[in-house]
């Protein structure tokens, strides 16, 4: 076998794979948020339309976009081989009796992982399939029509059921960085005394921050939205 | 003291098991666990049934032979091995639940007893180094600092219980693995085949069908001799860079 084809087969290599799309992963989010709290912005939502305008446009975008949908597959497809395998590892038998002491989130990455693709295939069905392939209203700005995405999601958040879909994958998603960002740095090898404690400090602080400023963006919008 | 013992009960490795309740009535506080077993295969013999079969060999916490996954932890409740755990850390009339290590790389040859030759075979495929190293250097003759060699020494404390492939939910042996691949890659006498070392012992412990690391901890919480989940950090570092630079030159002549 090939070094490389080896190195990417072993348990070390399919790990490596899940910390590195991972971490692609954690800093789509960090742009994705900064790209959404516009809609908070007072202004009819013209800067998320044109910024949408922008994403779903612009070359060089279009190539990180491409490798983030291949980030999410790959992290998928990975994270369900080595489930199989570490099932298989445990052998026919299990415990009777079972006292585990690790923490709850890092046992259950898989079940987190999964409600949180049953969430991507609800969000991308409502904004991102509508931006690209929908029938999206036209508006006008300085003479250059925009989609008015803007609209689509106002309407989308004025159900309390939508809003409440997205506040609880938030919470999942929570639960899924807390033990996800600072283990993506111990499977690459980056563990190290002066650095551990800033890793652990900021990976709590991102998996806490980022959702809430994300499930508070639909909270807002309800509660604006006149009914 | 009187204990209720539910223990695993399995004739061989082809056949199935099943939980036998057993109950010990002369328990004495100061026993060991394994001493409490002796007590209880005694009295089997006695009623000439077949005696519970279990690992142990030095009884002093240092050889790594004893096992047992009691009441749901490896070595039981205490962070200690099997051996140095006593009696007084439970409670009269309590039920204890005795099961084998769970692996599929760990299967059970009789009762309570594993194969545990896979860590074996690991170790056979780098866990070592092929030159003499001499006799005992001089404190001074050996550049390295003394904190590095601390954090060595205490990865080479790792007894190959297999504690941790029992305690992790993917029956993964990268505590045990990545302890001795640190023990020798932080150590000069370690260089010369660090990079084929971490490779082989890596692609042996794949082969034997243990689990991946899914940094739970568990096995760090279990370990008996404290081994910390940083060796596995460093094993993986080890692993990728061995894996991009290993064999920068290749082999010329008959090597004579």
């Amino acid at each position: 076998m090939n070094w490389f084809t080896k190195l990417l087969t072993s348990t070390l290599g399919r790990k490596l794979m899940m910390a590195l799309t991972g971490l692609f992963l954690i800093l789509f989010l960090a742009v994705h948020l900064a790209g959404n709290l516009q809609l908070l912005k007072n202004d009819g939502g013209e800067a998320f339309n044109v910024y949408s305008k922008f994403m779903t446009t612009n070359t060089l975008i279009k190539i990180v976009s491409y490798v983030n949908y291949a980030c999410i597959i790959i992290h998928i497809i990975w994270a369900l081989l080595l489930t199989i395998h570490n099932r298989k590892a445990r052998g026919p038998e299990g415990y009777a009796v079972s006292k585990n002491s690790s923490a709850w989130t890092s046992r259950n990455m898989g079940i987190l992982g999964t409600f949180i693709l049953i969430f991507l295939v609800i969000h991308l069905k409502g904004f991102w399939y509508e931006m690209h392939w929908g029938g999206i209203p036209v508006k006008v700005y300085d003479g250059v029509e925009v989609k008015d995405l803007y609209s689509v999601v106002v309407f989308a958040y004025s159900n309390p059921l939508i809003v409440l879909i997205y506040v609880v994958s938030m919470m999942v998603l929570a639960f899924h960085l807390w033990h996800g960002f600072a283990s993506t740095f111990q499977t690459l090898g980056l563990n190290h005394l002066k650095y551990n404690q800033p890793i652990r400090v900021v990976g709590r602080a991102f998996s806490i921050i980022v959702p809430v400023l994300f499930a508070i963006i639909p909270i807002i919008m309800y509660l604006t939205t006149p009914h | 003291m009187k204990i209720t013992l539910k223990v695993w009960r399995q004739k061989n490795n082809t056949s199935k098991g099943a939980f036998k309740v057993y109950q010990a009535e002369h328990v004495s506080e100061d026993m060991s666990f394994l001493e409490m077993l002796d007590v209880l295969n005694n009295e089997l013999v006695v009623k000439g049934e077949d005696p519970v079969a279990f690992d142990h060999d030095c009884r002093e916490g240092i050889c790594g032979m004893c096992s047992l996954y009691i009441n749901g932890r490896p070595h039981g409740p205490q962070q200690t091995t099997t051996c140095q755990l006593h009696m007084r850390t439970f409670k009269d009339g309590e039920t204890i639940t005795i099961e084998p290590w769970r692996a599929k790389a760990f299967p059970v040859l009789k009762d309570l007893v594993v194969d545990r030759t896979a860590f074996d075979r690991i170790q056979q495929a780098g866990g070592y180094v092929s030159i003499n190293t001499g006799g005992v250097p001089d404190g001074n003759a050996i550049p390295i600092p003394k904190k590095i060699a601390d954090e060595a020494m205490d990865a080479a404390q790792c007894i190959g219980c297999g504690a941790c492939v029992a305690a992790c939910k993917n029956a993964s042996a990268m505590l045990f693995v990545s302890a001795k691949v640190s023990q020798f890659a932080l150590l000069p006498q370690g260089q010369a085949e660090r990079k084929e070392r971490v490779e082989k012992m890596v692609a042996q412990m794949d082969a034997e069908d243990f689990g991946a690391c899914t940094n739970t901890g568990a096995c760090e919480a279990e370990c008996p001799k404290g081994i910390s989940l940083t060796n596995i950090a460093r094993m993986n570092r080890e692993y990728f860079v061995a894996s991009l630079t290993s064999y920068e030159v290749q082999a010329k002549g008959d090597g004579a």
